[in-house]
């Protein structure tokens, strides 16, 4: 089995061929690389929802049960349940949820009930608004989620908030935030894994000479950023490695604190090497000051049935303790259960 | 000899009078089709128009214009089903794969079909383009144009409009303010100011309705009236408000006997692209009829020939 040691950490950063190689191989062995844990006999809709019926019933809510049923239920079990929930009592799920449990905790439940497209709407939402401004989500959901998931994020974004992501990203962003921001989340790319060379060599050319004369937002440099597949895109950076000598992130740190370099930055490493980036974000919510509980619960819901067994991975190898510890060390409570849970570590 | 040979109808089946499109496959047969050999030299000798004396070899040979003109007529036909049989998304996709490789003057043709489009079939025809040229439509377009119309084409083709009947009043007027101040600027400049292609690109068409009323409030005068210097833009504000006049507009310009080739073309493009939307081509034919005085149906009856008058027309028949 490939193990990520052997190749120097900077080569393997943009070479898609052989990380699908990779996945692959260890898709045959894990076929999956979600986190989630499902138990083998999954009671039916129905008997979940009335156990969480039961769990808001009387004074107090019994958080190890809902902890228990929902944090152990795909997306689209999780889907039945809220019908079945709703036919059963009336209610919609989430609303029931939301009157029983409060703060980080209520948070990460809501979250991960709602399913991925509803999520990724709903933090977008989030994103565009003042005192929850986060760009650095909008860059998640247009990097990392496939060209066609990312419609279904429009698509629950119009049907939910009667208008289209595009116009309030539009509107929220000005300058170069902009001209980043809004292609990113508009652009369908082309999801083949046929890579062009000749165009690879040229394109990491000119984005090396927009680098050297310090253009980072210009139109060129953009365009290959927001419009190549990401298979092309990991061709073109792979080479940029190859031929100047540096990962072109290492070049894009004229200015620590610059929001477009760091979104810019961010981008990349979405699109080319995306388990690199959550790693990162864990590490710096874990890390901060007092803990940042908003992006620990949006890594944490959002991948979990995607890549997360990948992001655990990176940061064993990078911070030398598993995820699951480090979690537990930084948080309490319900909290602190619903996310080891979801990482993999709970009780089934 | 049979019977003598009618010269006239057989230049009339062949290119008519008048130059219009198409060709009567049916004289063609009945005429040239029965006709004897000698009366066909007649005809070679006749018709000096397609064919000239090589006195010295004694024949008549073809003219070169002869040939390519009647592969083009013989061939709007075949084109127009060969469309028709395809996926919309596909024909869609080929208009814009086209449009890109033939440049400048066919743009247009980029914005006809981000704007004229519901958004479920411009995403369709962005995962047609993907099926058909393993590239994304905004990337070919992002890499084959440069200068300041790319940004507002890969904005348009890369659109994926909020189709529902919420409107936020105050936001059309704004966007509104600023539209109406930009469409000022000189030359292209109009199109390369981002708060424009925002507006263009991500508004709902109900936004812009709302945008259009203000609009010709504020200015006096009406948006849709040419009212910028880049016709790119004046395009995109016609498709996306007015789609029924810009329709109108182009089949009026393609049926006119100056109208040179690829014009000519446009009208098997609006008709195949539009027939399948019957309260559209409604709207396209009482535009039409409004505007130019007589109806689209008497139109193609005159200056159109053969099978495929009677394909537009059976196309056109279909929205009534």
């Amino acid at each position: 089995l490939f193990k990520s040691e052997d190749v120097p950490l900077h080569c393997i950063h943009y070479n898609y061929r052989q990380r699908k190689d990779r996945e692959r191989e260890r898709s045959s062995l894990n076929p999956t690389m979600a986190s989630l844990k499902v138990p083998t006999n999954v009671p039916l809709p129905e008997e979940d929802a009335e156990q969480l019926h039961k769990a808001f019933a009387g004074w107090g809510t019994n958080e190890k049960l809902i902890i228990s049923i929902l944090a152990h239920r795909t997306s689209a079990q999780r889907s039945l349940i809220r019908s079945a929930y709703a036919a059963a009592y009336n209610e919609d799920l989430l609303k029931a949820l939301d009157k029983e449990l409060s703060s980080d905790f209520e948070r990460v439940v809501m979250l991960w009930t709602l399913d991925p497209a509803e999520r990724d709407a709903f933090l977008a939402k989030e994103s565009t608004k003042m005192f929850t401004k986060n760009n650095w989500v909008l860059v998640e959901i247009a990097c990392t989620r496939s060209p066609l998931d990312l419609f279904k994020v429009k698509q629950a974004y119009q049907a939910r908030y009667k208008k289209s992501l595009e116009e309030d990203v539009a509107q929220h962003t000005s300058g170069d935030l902009r001209k980043l921001l809004l292609p990113l989340v508009s652009t369908f790319r082309y999801e083949g894994d046929e890579v062009n060379m000749r165009l690879a060599r040229s394109e990491a050319k000119l984005l090396h000479e927009k680098v050297s004369e310090k253009a980072f937002s210009d139109d060129d440099f953009i365009r290959i950023l927001t419009t190549r597949s990401k298979a092309q895109l990991g061709a073109t950076l792979n080479h940029y490695n190859n031929e100047y000598g540096n990962a072109i992130n290492k070049h894009l740190k004229e200015d620590s604190d610059d929001e477009y370099l760091k979104l810019l930055r961010a981008a990349i490493t979405c699109l080319t090497y995306p388990e690199k980036h959550f790693e990162k974000v864990l590490r710096l919510a874990i890390n901060k000051m007092g803990t940042d509980e908003w992006a620990l619960t949006r890594v944490v819901t959002t991948r979990t049935e995607v890549d997360m067994e990948r992001i655990k991975e990176e940061y064993q190898r990078r911070n030398s303790i598993p995820l699951h510890h480090a979690v537990a060390k930084d948080t309490s409570g319900d909290y602190e259960d619903m996310l080891v849970s979801l990482l993999g570590h709970g009780d089934v | 000899m049979a019977h003598t040979l009618d010269l006239e109808s057989i230049v009339e089946a062949f290119s008519g009078k008048n130059v219009g499109m198409g060709v009567d496959e049916k004289a063609l047969i009945s005429t040239l089709g029965n006709s004897h050999k000698d009366h066909r030299k007649l005809f070679r000798k006749a018709s000096k128009n397609f064919f000239v004396e090589d006195e010295q070899r004694a024949f008549e040979k073809c003219h070169d214009q002869f040939v390519k003109h009647l592969k083009l007529e013989f061939s709007r036909f075949n084109n127009a089903v060969v469309m028709w049989s395809m996926h919309p998304w596909e024909r869609d996709a080929r208009v814009v794969k086209k449009a890109l490789k033939k440049g400048d003057e066919c743009y247009s043709l980029i914005v006809e079909v981000a704007c004229t489009r519901s958004s479920e079939d411009l995403l369709g025809a962005r995962k047609a383009y993907h099926s058909l040229f393993d590239q994304s439509m905004e990337e070919d377009i992002a890499s084959n144009i440069h200068g300041s119309r790319r940004k507002l084409l890969v904005g348009l083709v890369s659109a994926y409009r909020y189709e529902g009947n919420k409107v936020k009043d105050d936001s059309a007027k704004s966007d509104a303010k600023i539209l109406a101040e930009a469409v000022a600027s000189p030359g292209e400049k109009a199109i390369e100011n981002d708060e424009v292609v925002r507006i263009l690109s991500t508004r709902s068409k109900l936004h812009l309705q709302q945008l259009y009323k203000h609009f010709n409030q504020i200015k006096g005068s009406d948006l849709l009236a040419g009212v910028s210097d880049s016709s790119l833009l004046n395009d995109a504000l016609l498709c996306l408000l007015k789609p029924s006049v810009y329709f109108s507009k182009i089949l009026n310009a393609s049926l006119n006997k100056d109208a040179d080739k690829g014009t000519k073309k446009w009208l098997t493009r609006v008709f195949v692209t539009r027939a399948d939307h019957s309260d559209e081509m409604k709207d396209i034919a009482e535009e039409y009829n409004q505007r130019y005085g007589e109806t689209l149906a008497q139109n193609i009856q005159e200056k159109i020939r053969g099978n495929y008058r009677d394909f537009l027309l059976t196309l056109l028949s279909k929205s009534n």
